[in-house]
């Protein structure tokens, strides 16, 4: 019996090692002129995608120093992502909707 | 975190206040000011916690915002081009400064911009205090130095009482200057009008046109996509498709600020409320009508070259061009009653 557990423990140990390797995916939703979050912290890696649930178009973007990008204009319904490789504070912004704001900060 | 100050509150306070509004009914409110439908104003007006309105703030920035000593020749106040009588703008196709110079940009009205974050065409300014300072320091507007702004008030006897009297401490200077005339200016609100009689609860307050027309608002003529709320704004910033007018130079609108592509071209979306006031239209007044904006949208734009996707023709008949603009019209709010002030001798 103690040999059973000892291996779920190192098995969920080592799914948990495997998970933290690996880069993730994150949906914001940008719906009511907001996203879905008002802070985000994700690792080195990791990808952010924008989806637009509202009946107009949104941009998503940002001018921060650690890496700048610029997604354009999406409708409703529509995604972009951005995989955030270098670690820092991004500051997020629809350029349409400048009371749109998101900060993300990526960890190594 | 922003504050709010109820303006029936204030109104109590003045007997002889600045800004009387006549023939009005007060919206329905809930105990915290808000509007029971998100299509009526709020009757708290925002504030920052540095410059919570008050009687003698609104009645000093209320002589500043009239007086036209404020302008390097004498003779431009902000109401001059801020008209009170022509719903807080000028009527102009654009705005004209010093040495009567015609400018490149409409002159926007004053009314709700308490509820708006950015201020301008272009969003450059962050707040109305940001914004006070603005034209009257610009060469080609006021003309008025700011140094020298400051010295002229401080020659006029009977300001200093009444700047001590509103901030006091805080002397005759840019910074009081401002946060009085942005205190005077978040009491320009809109007033009830047919459409918000309508809101709240009068069918007969607007005919059928207007009715429909609020439905193709919303729906087939996507103006909702960027005229939202009860102020019709979505303090956004949209590139409309406009052609240039001849001999114009480009505007790169809030690009200028912000270098997104998006943004070429783009300048923020103005309120509808008194639009049938508020003639001609647009940042550059290429418009006389409000039946030629409805036209240039039934178009889908004129310039595509960097047009919002919001923006698409339309296919509107006569009939719902007619009821569109019998729907703005609704917009227009009860007169209003502005006291002009008696400013202090030089």
């Amino acid at each position: 019996m103690n040999t059973v557990y000892r291996s779920a423990a190192f098995l969920a140990a080592f799914t948990l090692a495997c998970s933290a390797a690996q880069s993730a995916e994150v949906v914001v939703s940008q719906k009511g002129k907001a996203f879905s979050t008002a802070k985000l912290t994700i690792h080195s890696g990791d990808k952010v995608t924008f989806r637009n649930d509202d009946s107009f178009v949104h941009n998503v973007f940002s001018l921060t120093e650690p890496g700048s990008f610029d997604l354009g204009t999406y409708p409703q319904g529509q995604a972009k992502s951005v995989t955030f490789t270098k670690p820092g504070m991004y500051d997020i912004e629809c350029a349409i909707h400048p009371e749109m704001k998101l900060q993300i900060v990526v960890t190594p | 975190m922003r504050y709010s100050f109820h303006l029936t509150s204030l109104a109590a306070l003045f007997l002889a206040g600045c800004a009387l509004f006549q023939g009005t009914r007060p919206s329905p409110v809930t105990p915290t000011g808000a509007a029971t439908d998100a299509m009526l104003r709020p009757l708290a007006v925002p504030a920052p916690p540095d410059n919570i309105p008050n009687e003698a703030r609104v009645e000093l920035g209320r002589a500043l915002f009239f007086d036209p000593r404020l302008s390097g020749s004498a003779m431009i106040s902000c109401a001059t081009c801020h008209n009170p009588a022509l719903a807080w703008a000028d009527g102009q196709p654009t705005a004209v400064g010093d040495g009567a110079k015609r400018l490149s940009r409409k002159t926007p009205t004053v009314l709700n911009t308490a509820y708006q974050p950015l201020q301008m065409w272009d969003g450059r300014k962050t707040s109305l205090e940001d914004q006070a300072l603005g034209p009257i320091g610009s060469p080609v507007e006021m003309n008025m130095p700011l140094e020298k702004m400051t010295a002229h008030l401080r020659a006029i006897p009977g300001y200093a009482p009444m700047f001590e009297h509103a901030y006091p401490g805080e002397g005759v200077g840019p910074a009081t200057v401002a946060k009085a005339i942005a205190s005077y200016e978040r009491t320009i609100v809109s007033t009830e009008s047919p459409f918000d009689h309508w809101r709240n609860g009068d069918p007969q307050a607007v005919g059928d046109d207007v009715k429909r027309g609020f439905a193709l608002f919303n729906s087939k003529a996507r103006c909702a996509m960027c005229h939202q709320g009860w102020n019709f704004t979505d303090n956004g910033f949209h590139n409309i498709g406009l052609r240039a007018l001849p001999g114009e130079a480009e505007d790169d609108g809030r690009f200028a600020h912000r270098k997104i592509k998006v943004l070429k071209g783009a300048f923020k979306t103005p309120t509808l409320r008194d639009v049938a006031l508020t003639a001609p239209y647009m940042h550059n007044g290429q418009y006389r009508t409000l039946e030629e904006v409805v036209e240039h949208y039934d178009r889908g734009g004129d310039d595509k070259s960097n047009l919002s996707p919001n923006i698409q023709p339309l296919g509107l008949t006569a009939q719902e061009k007619a009821d569109l603009v019998a729907f703005m019209r609704s917009l227009t709010g009860a007169p209003m009653v502005v006291v002009v002030p008696r400013l202090p001798a030089s």
